[in-house]
C-alpha cells in the first residue's frame, strides 16, 4: 500500500483513506464558447500519461476531504512530493535530486 | 422496518474480557463549516475551536473536534443543541458559516478494554498508535468513513453513519470474540 503525505493534515497516511483524482493543472478556459471544438477536446480527454514524474490531484476523502497535488513517478510508485491545492507547480529538478 | 435496520439502540454490543463495544445514547452533533478567523464562531459557541486537524476542545459538555481546515464537528447534550444554532445564528451576516445539524445521521460506539486498539486495526488501515489519547481523527473503517476519538490509550468513540452502523457493529462484536479466543 502507498504512503501519501496529507498536506493538509501533515501526515503520511495509507492509500486507502485517499482516492486519485487525475492530472493536475488542467485549467478550465475562462471563456469556453470561445474554444474550438479541438482545444475543448484537449481540455476534456486529452492528457498527458506520463511515463515518470507525473503532477496529479489526489483528495483525502476519509479524512480532511480537500483536494491536493502531488508528484509521483509513475514507474517506480515514488512520491516525490504533495502540495495544497492551489500552490504553484514545483519544479521537477528541486524534486528529483538525489538527498544530500 | 427501516428504522429497525438504520438505528442501533443504547446499550452493550458485545463484552469479552479483552473488549468491549456498546452503543452510546443519542446526543446532538453539529457540522461547522467556516472560513478565515473561527474566533467569533467559538466565542458564540463558548469553547475554544481547536487550531490543528485532530485535536479536540471541550468546555463542560460541549466538545469540538477539528476534522479539515474548515471543518470542525461539535458534539453537545441534546437539550444545548437549539441554544448553540440560535447563538451562530446570530453571527450569520458578520462572520459566514454553516451551522448543521446532523445529530440524526450518526449513532456512536464506545470501545473499551485492554486490546481496544488491537480490535480497531480490524477494519482501519491507519496505525492507532499514532493517535494521542486526547485526540481524534476521521478514517476509513472497513470501506465506512469514520470518525475515531481516542479518550484514553484503550478507549475509543467511534461515530459512524446510520447505513454503515450494522455492519460495523457486526465486524466488531466478531473481533471482540475473536480476540477473546486467542491463547493469552
Amino acid at each position: 500500500m502507498l504512503l501519501i503525505h496529507c498536506p493538509y493534515c501533515d501526515e503520511t497516511l495509507p492509500e486507502a483513506e485517499f482516492t486519485y483524482a487525475g492530472e493536475a493543472h488542467v485549467f478550465r478556459p475562462a471563456d469556453p464558447s470561445s474554444q474550438t471544438d479541438d482545444q475543448w477536446e484537449g481540455f476534456l480527454f486529452i492528457r498527458a500519461n506520463v511515463r515518470g514524474p507525473h503532477y496529479e490531484r489526489w483528495r483525502h476523502l476519509h479524512g480532511c476531504g480537500r483536494f491536493f497535488n502531488a508528484v509521483r513517478d509513475t514507474v517506480s510508485d515514488r512520491f516525490l512530493t504533495t502540495y495544497r491545492a492551489g500552490e504553484p507547480r514545483p519544479a521537477l529538478a528541486t524534486l528529483t535530486e538525489e538527498p544530500k | 422496518m427501516s428504522i429497525e435496520v438504520s438505528s442501533l439502540a443504547p446499550g452493550l454490543l458485545a463484552e469479552t474480557p479483552v473488549a468491549r463495544v456498546s452503543v452510546l445514547p443519542a446526543k446532538a452533533r453539529l457540522s461547522l463549516r467556516a472560513r478565515g478567523s473561527a474566533a467569533p464562531i467559538a466565542a458564540a459557541l463558548g469553547l475554544g475551536l481547536p487550531d490543528r486537524i485532530g485535536r479536540r476542545a471541550a468546555a463542560g459538555a460541549i466538545e469540538a473536534i477539528r476534522l479539515g481546515p474548515d471543518e470542525w464537528t461539535v458534539l453537545a447534550p441534546a437539550e444545548d443543541a437549539a441554544r448553540l444554532i440560535a447563538a451562530c445564528a446570530a453571527l450569520a451576516t458578520s462572520h459566514p458559516h454553516s451551522l448543521v445539524d446532523i445529530s440524526g445521521r450518526e449513532v456512536t460506539l464506545l470501545i473499551e478494554g485492554s486490546k481496544a486498539a488491537e480490535l480497531l486495526t480490524l477494519g482501519c488501515p491507519r496505525d492507532i498508535a499514532t493517535i494521542p489519547p486526547g485526540e481524534g481523527r476521521r478514517t476509513l473503517f472497513d470501506g465506512a468513513t469514520v470518525v475515531l476519538w481516542r479518550d484514553a490509550e484503550d478507549r475509543f468513540h467511534l461515530d459512524v453513519w446510520n447505513s454503515f452502523a450494522s455492519h460495523i457493529a457486526q465486524l466488531l462484536e466478531t473481533g471482540c470474540k475473536e480476540l477473546a479466543a486467542e491463547p493469552a
